[in-house]
This record gives structure tokens, C-alpha cells and sequence, in this order.
């Protein structure tokens, strides 16, 4: 029973970190219908800039709380900007094009990204995986029996920060008129620009957000398992596009309850069978859902989406 | 999906080679003046005016980049001294080296490259042995004799006769560990934590399980990782069910991960490995966790052997850091090689294989080298223990 307990706290855990990348997904699918395969190696990036700046700041294993928000601050500023730009030079011009031009840019700029980093030269870090810092000191959160079930701090803070970012971006995208503007230019970019609403401010602004969100999510992948390395993005990002399929793309609650389904169901299938399922399971999962409810969990077929 | 992606990007990779051999290839920068020595009649291959040109493949990015690393640096540093002594038979050595991204596809190609297309002597490399198996199946039709730095898969040489490796193989480690576990440790009860995707440590594993069996130890679980994977907290909660006294784990970089996933899980089984875990990034991505924890290895810094201080201290002035065994053993590859290329009566590559499968008594960085009629290197293997920040000499264990 006690590993049953242990199984389903390092699934939450494993889930938190697909939620949280699957959040900048949904939000660029929602407002362009573009699956940005770059999303999780723009994660990596950040995960690389969080660590340069905690190399910077020169915190090895303790932090401050100062410190620990400089990091995670920094990061997400910069990959706002990288998304900026990536929005601005390689996606809108190809906007009014075949979608399917848009998805291939996708691929191209993940792979330069991904194997760009693993050269070896200037700022850029080279191939082999380095540990990151323990910003957030471990502390045992929580103890049971002899050792038998752990929770750390971390665990508990990523989980806190995942549901928070979920319930600011619910709020954002159905309670300001930056939302609302989101919502227009999902339902049809054309006339909401004919409505007045600064369509390419608006993408612009999505692809920040997103991109922002996914530096977080990357430092906290970074505290959870320690070693980070170019091609941690394309994994971590597969995984995290499936959640957010599982939960209905272009869905702010379904993302992150994709995401968290992922981990368990993983996390169960490599804990009672063999790791060599897992994959395999994850994505029948997949196609189980996407059969019963082709719009993915909490989507609607042809509702609105953002 | 991790696999699609291979599939991509070997398509990729493909589409590339493709076109590269229709716009008939252009020599590569690096190639000496004269372009490459393809000769296609007439001429041995390798050999021009003053230079020989020796190939390697090795995993200079990827998930196994810090081995190939470390071997690259090694066969540059032998081949260093022996062009500064003079080079072999008053012709200098160069080596051609292609990275394989630790991919067995990526290996196949390069090892294909060098052999079609820039027509080396001999080729070095690799690590793993899923890519040393994968250069073999290229170089043993095209008769290139190949010498594999560390695999230690027994496969590697069983391709055919001009395929050769300067270090023991897997059934050996895998018996130094049961014994060492079984003898010195006196454990009963271990579990077993494999890398399925590796052949590598595939065959550590069934020999450890099978021998440590039959010295009336118990495997208490079996548990199976992919690689790639950072999270093996499933793993490891499913293990500590089974409360072994040790958990053997014949894996790679992972290693540092699963240490510090097991303590934080709360398991406290003693963790062992092979020669895989040597690396300079056991300690930064193991940290505390991994002290205290066994491997077998080739060689022990820690040996007063004048050679090996002096490999040593040779390569910390060229490169900044200490050697791992994964560098030892690319610096006798690369010294094994041109041993046999000194004896061998002309630069035949059939004249070649055979001087190399002569070597006997060679005197290497990690231990005395005698090839056998198998092509493997037969000499005894080293424990260490890690400590913080380095390992530490505990037993060595003959065949």
C-alpha cells in the first residue's frame, strides 16, 4: 500500500512538469491553431538560461528566496522575448500560408534549437548533461512510517505553482480584455481585426506567454531530476503535446489535467509492469481517449477554444 | 513518439547522405591538401606521399557525448606523441574523426564514410557497443580492420576477423561484480536495474544475475529503464519493495540520477556498477548520493605505474582534467594500432589485421593487452569505490 502512495506522489510529480509545458501548447494552438513543436526545446533554453544565471548569482545548493525568483524571473523574461521574435520572424510571416508550412518551421526550429545547443563554443553549454543547482534546498515536506512514503518540498511547490498558473490563466483568458481579444482572434483573426483588435499584438503577446510559461516549467523539471541537456526539450515536449491532446488542445484546464494523467499512468505502468510499456501505454491512452471523445477530455467540438 | 522521432531524423540524415554522394563530395575541410587519399585503383588506401590516415567514429554529442569526448581527446593525444617521435615508418599519422550523435544509424554511416569515401587505414572507436556493432557491420565486408576502444558486448568481435577490442568483455565484468558482491561484500540479496535499449547493459546484467545466482546469491527484483529517461522513481519505489542489500545498475550517466532518486525515495541498498559509470559527471550528477557506491573499472588512476602517471599528467597538461578509463582506453586503441601498423611488413590492410591479431604482451595504460583467437583483450579488471569527487582503489579481480 505504502508504494501504491509513493507511486502516486512521483506520478503528480512527473505530471506536474507535462501540465505545465502542455499550458504553452493549448494557449499557441487555442489563438493560431499552430502545434509549436519548438515549445519544449524553448523550455530547454530557459532550463540553460535559469542555470546560467544561477552559475551567475553563484548559488550552489542554497537559496535564497530572492534568489530562486531572480532565476525563475530571468529565464521567463528571456524565453518571452525568444518567443517573441520566434513569432515575429519565422510564424507570421508564413501566417496566411498552408498550415502545414508552419508545422514543418516548427520542426526546423526545434532541431536548430536542440542541436544548436550542443555546440560547443561562446555561452553555448555543449552535449553533455550538467546537474542543476539546488535552488530549492530538498527538505522532506512530508514523512510516512519508516521512510516508506516521502513527499518533498519541491514536489509540493510545483504542484502549488502548476494549479496557480492554471487558475491566473483561466482568469486571464475569460476575465480581462486581453482574453477576450485572445478569444476573438481564435474564433476568426480576420474579423477581429476587423473589429479593431490588434491581431498581431495579440499573437505576439500569446507566444510570450507561452514561451514564459515554459521556461518556468523547465526549472522546475531542472529541480526535479537534476540533469539537463539539449535534447531534454524534445522528450519532455512530446510528452507534454500529448497531454495536452489528451485533454483537449486548446484547453487551459484540460492541459493540466492531461498532463497530471499522463504522470500517474505512466508512472503505474513502469512501477507494476516494465518501463518498456510505458510508451506504449501512454500514447493507447491516447488513442483510447481521442476514440471515446475526439476533442480530448474537456474539449468541445466546433465550442470556442482559447 | 521518441522513436518516430529517430525515424525522422535518420530520414533526415539519409536524404543527406543521398544527395552527397550525387554532387560526388567535395572533401571535408580538414582534409589534407590533395584532397582525400581516394585512390580507387591502384595506391593502399590510407597511405599517401607521407601520411597515414587512420578513421574514427565516436559519440561527440548525444547522451553518451562525455565518452566520446574523452576518447577523441586520448587517440589525439597518442597520435600527438607518436608524430612527435618521429610518426611510423617515416610517414606522419592522421586520424579523420566523425561523430555518431550516440546513435547506432549515425555510427553505421560514419563508419561507412570513412571507409567509401575518405579510404582509411583502419578505423577506431567506439563506446557503446550497439555502435561498435553497427561500424563492424560496415567495416567487416569492406575488409577494414577495426579496433573498439570499450565495447565490451562479446558480439562486437564475433561480427568477423577484422573486427578487434583492447579491453575484457561483459561476461567478465559481469562475473567481477557478482564475485566482488558475493566474496568481499558478502551480500545475499541483490536487485537488478538494466538500460533495456543497451547492449551493453543487457549483457552486464544476464551475467551478473546468471553468476551471482550460481554462487548462491538471490535477485530479489528486476526492474528495466529506457534510455533517455530522467524520472526512475518508479523503478526504484518498486525495488525498494523487495529491500535488497545492493542494487546493480550497469548503466551510464544515468547512474548520478537513479543515486540521487534512490536516496531521495528513501532506498538505502548500496548501488553497483560497471565501467560505465566512469565519468567526470558521476560526481556532478551523482552528488552525495553516490558516494559509498561500487563499479568495476579497467584502470585506477590511483595506480603508481609510471606509464599510467605519466598518460596521466600527459593528458591533464593537453586537456585540464584527470582521464577517465573510457580515455585510457582510446589512447592503447590508438596505441595498439600503430604498434601493429609498425610490425605489419607492408600497409595491406589484410597485412594490418593480421599484425594486430599477433599483439601479445602490449604493454597499455590499462594493463598488460594479449589479444586472443577471439580478438578480445584478456587482463584483469579493477573495483573502485566512489568517494566525494573521486574514486578510490578497493580490489582487482582476475579472469
Amino acid at each position: 500500500m505504502s508504494d501504491f502512495a509513493q507511486h502516486l506522489i512521483n506520478g503528480v510529480a512527473a505530471g506536474t512538469i507535462y501540465a505545465l509545458v502542455a499550458l504553452g501548447y493549448t494557449m499557441v494552438y487555442g489563438v493560431l491553431k499552430l502545434i509549436n513543436f519548438a515549445h519544449g526545446d524553448v523550455m530547454m533554453v530557459g532550463t540553460f538560461l535559469g542555470y546560467g544565471v544561477a552559475q551567475k548569482l553563484g548559488y550552489e545548493h542554497q537559496s535564497s528566496l530572492w534568489g530562486v525568483l531572480a532565476i525563475f524571473l530571468a529565464a521567463m523574461a528571456a524565453c518571452a522575448v525568444m518567443g517573441f521574435l520566434m513569432e515575429r520572424f519565422a510564424y507570421r510571416p508564413l501566417r496566411d500560408k498552408p498550415r502545414l508550412t508552419a508545422l514543418i518551421t516548427a520542426i526546423g526550429i526545434s532541431f536548430t534549437l536542440s542541436y544548436g545547443f550542443q555546440l560547443d563554443f561562446g555561452p553555448l553549454p555543449g552535449a553533455a548533461p550538467r546537474a542543476f543547482p539546488e535552488i530549492i534546498a530538498p527538505r522532506e515536506w512530508l514523512i510516512i512510517g519508516d521512510r516508506a512514503v516521502v513527499i518533498w518540498n519541491w514536489q509540493v511547490i510545483s504542484l502549488a505553482i502548476a494549479i496557480g498558473l492554471m487558475l491566473i490563466l483561466q482568469a486571464l483568458v475569460y476575465r480581462t480584455r486581453f482574453g477576450r481579444a485572445m478569444r476573438a482572434v481564435s474564433f476568426d483573426h480576420r474579423t477581429a481585426a476587423l473589429m479593431g483588435i490588434p491581431v498581431d499584438r495579440i499573437i505576439a503577446l500569446t507566444f510570450m506567454l507561452g514561451s514564459a510559461l515554459a521556461a518556468g516549467a523547465g526549472i522546475l523539471y531542472a529541480i526535479k531530476d537534476t540533469a539537463i541537456q539539449p535534447l531534454m526539450g524534445l522528450y519532455v515536449g512530446l510528452k507534454a503535446f500529448v497531454a495536452a491532446v489528451i485533454g483537449g488542445i486548446g484547453n487551459v484546464p484540460g492541459a493540466v489535467v492531461g498532463g497530471l494523467l499522463l504522470g500517474l499512468v505512466e508512472e503505474f505502468v513502469v512501477g507494476y509492469s516494465s518501463s518498456s510499456w510505458r510508451d506504449a501505454v501512454a500514447f493507447g491512452f491516447l488513442i483510447v481517449v481521442l476514440l471515446v471523445r475526439p476533442g480530448g477530455l474537456f474539449g468541445r467540438v466546433a465550442a470556442e477554444k482559447v | 513518439m521518441r522513436s518516430a522521432l529517430a525515424a525522422v531524423l535518420t530520414s533526415c540524415a539519409l536524404a543527406l547522405v543521398g544527395c552527397e554522394k550525387k554532387a560526388s563530395a567535395p572533401p571535408p575541410p580538414s582534409a589534407p591538401s590533395g584532397g582525400t587519399a581516394a585512390a580507387p585503383s591502384g595506391g593502399t588506401p590510407g597511405v599517401t606521399g607521407d601520411t597515414i590516415l587512420l578513421g574514427e567514429v565516436g559519440s561527440l554529442t548525444g547522451s553518451e557525448a562525455t565518452f566520446g569526448i574523452s576518447t577523441r581527446n586520448a587517440i589525439e593525444l597518442a597520435i600527438r606523441e607518436v608524430n612527435a617521435a618521429g610518426g611510423v615508418k617515416g610517414k606522419k599519422i592522421e586520424i579523420r574523426v566523425y561523430d555518431n550523435q550516440s546513435k547506432p544509424e549515425e555510427a553505421a554511416q560514419a563508419a561507412n564514410r570513412l571507409i567509401n569515401q575518405d579510404n582509411v587505414l583502419l578505423i577506431l572507436g567506439e563506446v557503446a557497443s550497439s555502435n561498435s556493432m553497427a561500424m563492424a557491420e560496415k567495416a567487416q565486408p569492406a575488409k577494414v580492420p577495426m579496433i573498439s576502444n570499450a565495447s565490451t558486448n562479446p558480439k562486437v568481435t564475433e561480427i568477423g576477423d577484422y573486427i578487434f577490442r583492447v579491453c575484457f568483455i561483459d561476461p567478465f565484468q559481469g562475473y567481477v561484480m557478482a564475485k566482488f558482491a558475493h566474496d568481499n561484500l558478502k551480500l545475499t540479496k541483490v536487485a537488478v536495474l538494466r538500460d533495456l535499449g543497451s547492449a551493453y547493459s543487457q549483457g552486464l546484467a544476464d551475467v551478473f544475475e546468471r553468476k551471482f545466482t550460481e554462487m548462491g546469491g538471490k535477485i530479489v527484483a528486476r526492474e528495466t529503464y529506457t534510455k533517455g529517461s530522467t524520472d526512475f522513481r518508479s523503478q526504484l519505489t518498486a525495488i525498494k519493495r523487495a529491500s535488497p542489500d545492493a542494487i546493480y545498475i550497469p548503466g551510464y550517466n544515468d547512474i548520478g540520477l537513479i543515486a540521487r532518486q534512490a536516496r531521495e525515495l528513501g532506498v538505502t541498498a548500496k548501488l553497483m556498477g560497471g565501467d560505465g559509470w566512469d565519468s567526470e559527471k558521476l560526481f556532478e550528477l551523482g552528488g552525495s548520493a553516490i558516494e559509498g557506491s561500487y563499479f568495476s573499472n579497467h584502470y585506477s588512476p590511483d595506480d603508481p605505474n609510471p606509464r599510467i602517471q605519466k598518460f596521466i599528467a600527459d593528458y591533464k597538461a593537453a586537456f585540464g582534467s584527470v582521464p577517465d578509463s573510457l580515455a585510457a582506453l582510446g589512447y592503447d586503441a590508438a596505441m595498439v594500432a600503430v604498434d601493429a601498423i609498425k610490425r605489419a611488413p607492408s600497409f595491406d590492410r589484410a597485412a594490418i589485421r593480421d599484425a594486430i591479431a599477433q599483439t601479445k604482451n602490449f604493454p597499455g595504460v590499462t594493463g598488460t593487452i594479449t589479444l586472443d583467437d577471439k580478438r578480445n583483450a584478456t587482463k584483469p579488471a579493477v573495483v573502485l569505490e566512489v568517494g566525494k569527487g573521486k574514486t578510490k582503489y578497493v580490489a582487482t579481480i582476475a579472469p
